[in-house]
């Protein structure tokens, strides 16, 4: 049985949802972005598996899971338009995408 | 026990900052994909064993290889010197400085909440199904639909139709 | 009867509707047919109605009829009311048989303008208006009618509208009576606040019994509605739009610069006879603008050259006649004067618009000449006209009526010799001034050929009025030649009947004054302008006579003091820094958005980072509370 107290664990889980969001506003590159966000989706479960032991209710498993299909289906489709991006732009430099501007 | 938790704890972390910083595309999804194998470590010893499965399956199996497919399609791996102009150190410096501070906010959240004594009990993957296919069951369905949803989005959005000009705008 | 009644201005109204919706589609001889003919079916009903009227003399003096509920909020109740009396009666008899007459004249004078359908639309409003004007029970009626002739004016005199200064003469006549309407509108105000009611009948009513004579609400209330006529009428201080008026077409000049519109502050003060009763000072106000008016037109009709302006001018002096026998109290011989002076002055209208578009829309009388062999019946007639105008004595109407008025001036209560002077002096110039337009105009070598001969639908109204101008004074002999005044009977039956002040001497004296002073004034315009004598020319070039010219630098004078200040602090607003006040808003918030749209550069790890922050910033604010 594991006795680490609980709030080492959300520490856990939170050092690497905030490890990915750091990711997320460093990186240039679009692939990596998702990435970085797929770590803080992660982490994010994390925290409901935790959750779930510490108060015996299969609940939170069953949102990990919910949350797995969400992800899976962001990641899918995240990358459909990074493909499409690319071939838009020919490159995946985050800022080449800038047509939202005002145009002031 | 305690000792395996904080091993895997710093194998991912660690991972998970080579994998952030890393210059090379295929490196850090290798990187991530080591984190997530770790984390999958953790959920076994938190008594989630299915969800362990299923990170490894379904995480590290199939949305990190979806990565890794694109990836050497476009073939970012090439770009590594861009990438190393990109980041340059100070550029982490400001996103460090705001992590650093929501993390010492979720600290001293942690330890404002008084601490409730539980009694540990195991969760039985069978209680995590039969709570999945009654309670949750509409859930299930509508995740049903949004993969689904997925499906097609993805196939449209990744299809990429030839331009075609009219003959008469074609110029001559 | 009361059908009648309601019928007199509701056909030309409907007319009008008529021509307005449907005039494209009509060919002009039915537009004509429809213009003309709608006012010559109420100068009809106009007889028919006043034989009626005769006939229930002396029992029923007046009649009414109530068409429908206008305004009900509160105490205030106006209805669509029409009162027929004697001075309507008589006012609706010459707007619709002048009215009638001259629409017939331009059936033939526009004939050849592309303009023509909506000239008649026009016309019909004006005349319905008229007719609503003098018609109208209340006074909010009569001021409905008011606006609606002073559209009709400034709609008529800017009809060649491709004229840039036609556009500015109608919008000099809009602009300078509606000063007047304004204080018209202010003195109607006060007399509903005092007596709660706009029925005009009832309003003199309760303001004989209430209102202490001279006191200063009467006053001011009088004087407001005196400047409401006064801009109408243009007479002194707001005669400069006549003269520029005459931009319109002959027959608009002759219909409602002369017969109509500019005698409505004529018919407004008579209406109002006990308001100004009440306020004697304001009364022997309008003697004396009346006096000064006619002076003043009289010295610049002598200098004039352009035919329409000799006869403009000639306008403004003879209603301060009517103005002047206002002033006095002779009610009668003000209507009388108006009668008379709508058949010579629309006579004379209607002739010179033959002569100018006969001779290629030459307007100067210089340029003009020899006109009495080549188109003779104008000649005749415009000499009827004009010998009418300076009160040939006997056999013109306008001796009659003119010099009824000169007497009053001088034996009525009111009057004084000054004004008989001033009366005198005026007929004098009368004369002068109209055989001064004759000589020159139809004597003489020819300088202008005529380019073809007026038709009959033009000559067969001339002929008529000039008719009326000879026999029209019969109706009101002076007591001196036989005492057969029945219109003066008429006229009292609504308005008060002129006493004469103690030992008035006889009239007999000075009838033969007037008749000498009227040949006097001929034969002197015979000396200097048949005979072509050096003074005329030397005379034209002083500096007195230039300024006769010029209205006596009215105009010049109003520039000065109105225009150039106004146009002054637009200058200064050039940048319209008083806008500034209401635009500030929107300026305002277009500097923000300037300010704040750079945040919106189109980069997602600005975005990001702006959520990071604010997540931070409201999580740890959160936290420390």
């Amino acid at each position: 049985m594991l006795s680490v107290p609980i709030e080492t664990q959300i520490m856990f889980a939170g050092i690497l949802f905030f490890l990915g969001l750091v990711g997320v506003l460093v990186r240039r590159n679009l692939v990596f972005m998702l990435m970085s966000i797929e770590v803080m989706f992660n982490s994010a479960g994390l925290v409901f598996i935790i959750a779930a032991r510490h108060w015996n209710q299969p609940d939170g498993q069953v949102m990990f899971i919910f949350i797995l299909a969400v992800t899976a289906v962001e990641v899918a489709i995240g990358l459909a338009l990074i493909l499409q991006i690319y071939h838009h732009y020919k490159t995946l430099d985050v800022d080449a995408i800038n047509k939202l501007k005002d145009n002031k | 026990m305690n000792v395996f938790f904080y091993i895997a704890a710093t194998v991912a972390i660690f991972s998970t900052v080579m994998a952030i910083s890393g210059r090379n595309a295929i490196h850090a999804l290798l990187y991530l994909i080591l984190s997530l194998l770790a984390i999958s470590v953790v959920f076994y010893l938190l008594d989630a064993p299915f969800i362990a499965a299923l990170e490894v399956i379904i995480y590290a199996g199939a949305i990190m290889v979806l990565f890794i497919f694109v990836t050497m399609m476009l073939n970012i791996g090439l770009e590594e010197k861009i990438e190393k102009k990109w980041l340059n150190p100070q550029m982490w410096i400001i996103p460090s400085i705001l992590a650093v501070i929501l993390m010492l906010d979720l600290i001293f959240a942690l330890k404002s909440i008084p601490a409730i004594p539980v009694e540990e009990k195991g969760i039985m993957p069978k209680q995590v199904g039969i709570s999945l296919f009654s309670t949750y069951l509409p859930a299930v369905e509508i995740a049903g639909i949004l993969l689904m949803a997925g499906v097609i989005g993805a196939y449209h959005l990744g299809s990429q139709k030839k331009k075609v000009t009219h003959r008469f705008l074609e110029k001559k | 009867m009361e059908t009648f009644i309601a019928l007199i201005p509701a056909i030309p109204l409907f007319s009008f509707l008529i021509l307005a919706l449907f005039g494209k589609k009509l060919s002009r001889k039915v537009a004509g047919f429809i213009g003309a003919g709608s006012v010559g079916v109420v100068a009809l009903l106009t007889l028919i109605v006043a034989a009626e009227f005769f006939k229930s003399l002396p029992g029923i003096k007046s009649y009414s009829v109530v068409l429908w509920e206008w305004i009900n909020a509160g105490n205030l109740k106006v209805n669509i009311a029409f009162r027929l009396d004697a001075l309507s009666l008589v006012f609706a008899f010459v707007v619709t048989f002048v009215g009638f007459l001259i629409h017939l004249y331009s059936i033939g004078f526009m004939a050849k303008d592309e303009g023509f359908t909506r000239f008649f639309a026009y016309m019909n409003l004006f005349v319905a208006s008229m007719l609503i004007l003098v018609l109208a029970d209340n006074i909010l009626l009569m001021y409905l009618g008011w606006e609606g002739v002073g559209l009709c004016s400034y709609l008529l005199i800017g009809f060649w509208y491709k004229v840039p200064a036609n556009g500015y003469a109608a919008r000099k006549a809009f602009i300078i009576t509606r000063i007047g309407d304004t204080a018209m509108i202010i003195g109607i105000f006060i007399l509903f606040l005092n007596f709660g009611t706009f029925n005009i009948q009832e309003m003199m009513q309760l303001a004989s019994e209430n209102w202490v004579a001279g006191s200063s609400v009467a006053v001011l209330t009088a004087a407001l509605l005196l400047g409401g006529a006064l801009g109408k009428s243009a007479q002194l201080p707001l005669q400069t739009w006549l003269p520029d008026a005459m931009a319109g077409p002959s027959p608009v000049s002759a219909l409602i610069h002369a017969a109509t519109m500019v005698t409505a502050g004529v018919y407004l003060v008579a209406r109002t006879h006990v308001l100004f009763s009440l306020a004697p000072i304001v009364q022997s106000a309008i003697a004396v603008i009346g006096a000064l008016t006619l002076l003043i037109a009289g010295f610049s009709a002598l200098t004039q050259h352009d035919l329409k302006r000799i006869l403009a001018y000639s306008t403004i002096s003879q209603i301060g006649y009517m103005f002047l026998a206002l002033g006095v109290g002779a009610w009668s011989a003000a209507v009388f004067h108006f009668m008379i002076h709508a058949f010579f002055k629309a006579l004379l209208f209607l002739g010179a618009g033959i002569v100018i578009l006969v001779l290629h829309e030459e307007h100067d009388i210089f340029k003009m000449g020899g006109l009495r062999k080549k188109m003779p019946v104008v000649f005749i007639t415009f000499l009827i006209g004009a010998a009418s105008l300076s009160a040939l004595p006997l056999i013109t109407a306008g001796f009659y009526s003119k010099d009824e008025i000169l007497w009053y001036a001088f034996s009525s209560p009111k009057g004084s010799l000054l004004l008989w002077i001033a009366g005198i002096v005026g007929a004098f110039l009368t004369a002068l001034y109209s055989f001064r337009m004759i000589f020159i105009t139809f004597y003489g070598k020819a300088k202008t050929e005529p380019a073809f001969k007026a038709g009959k639908l033009m000559t067969v109204p001339l002929m008529v009025l000039a008719v009326l101008s000879l026999i029209g004074g019969f109706v009101e002999m002076p007591d001196s030649f036989g005492n057969i005044h029945p219109f003066s009977d008429l006229i009292e039956n609504t308005l008060p009947a002129i006493v004469l002040k103690a030992g008035a001497s006889q009239e007999l004296l000075f009838q033969l004054l007037s008749a000498i002073i009227a040949l006097t004034g001929i034969y002197l315009a015979y000396l200097l302008y048949f005979k072509k004598s050096a003074f005329a020319e030397s005379f034209s070039q002083t500096w007195i006579y230039k300024f006769f010219y010029k209205g006596w630098g009215f105009d010049k004078l109003y520039d000065s003091l109105f225009v150039k200040p106004i146009v002054w602090l637009a200058e200064i607003d050039k940048n319209d820094f008083i806008d500034w006040w209401s635009i500030g808003l929107s300026r305002l918030t277009l500097f923000v958005n300037r300010l704040i749209s750079p945040t919106q550069n189109g980069k997602l790890r600005w975005y990001l980072m702006s959520f990071v922050i604010g997540i931070a910033l409201i999580l740890t604010y959160m936290i420390y509370k």
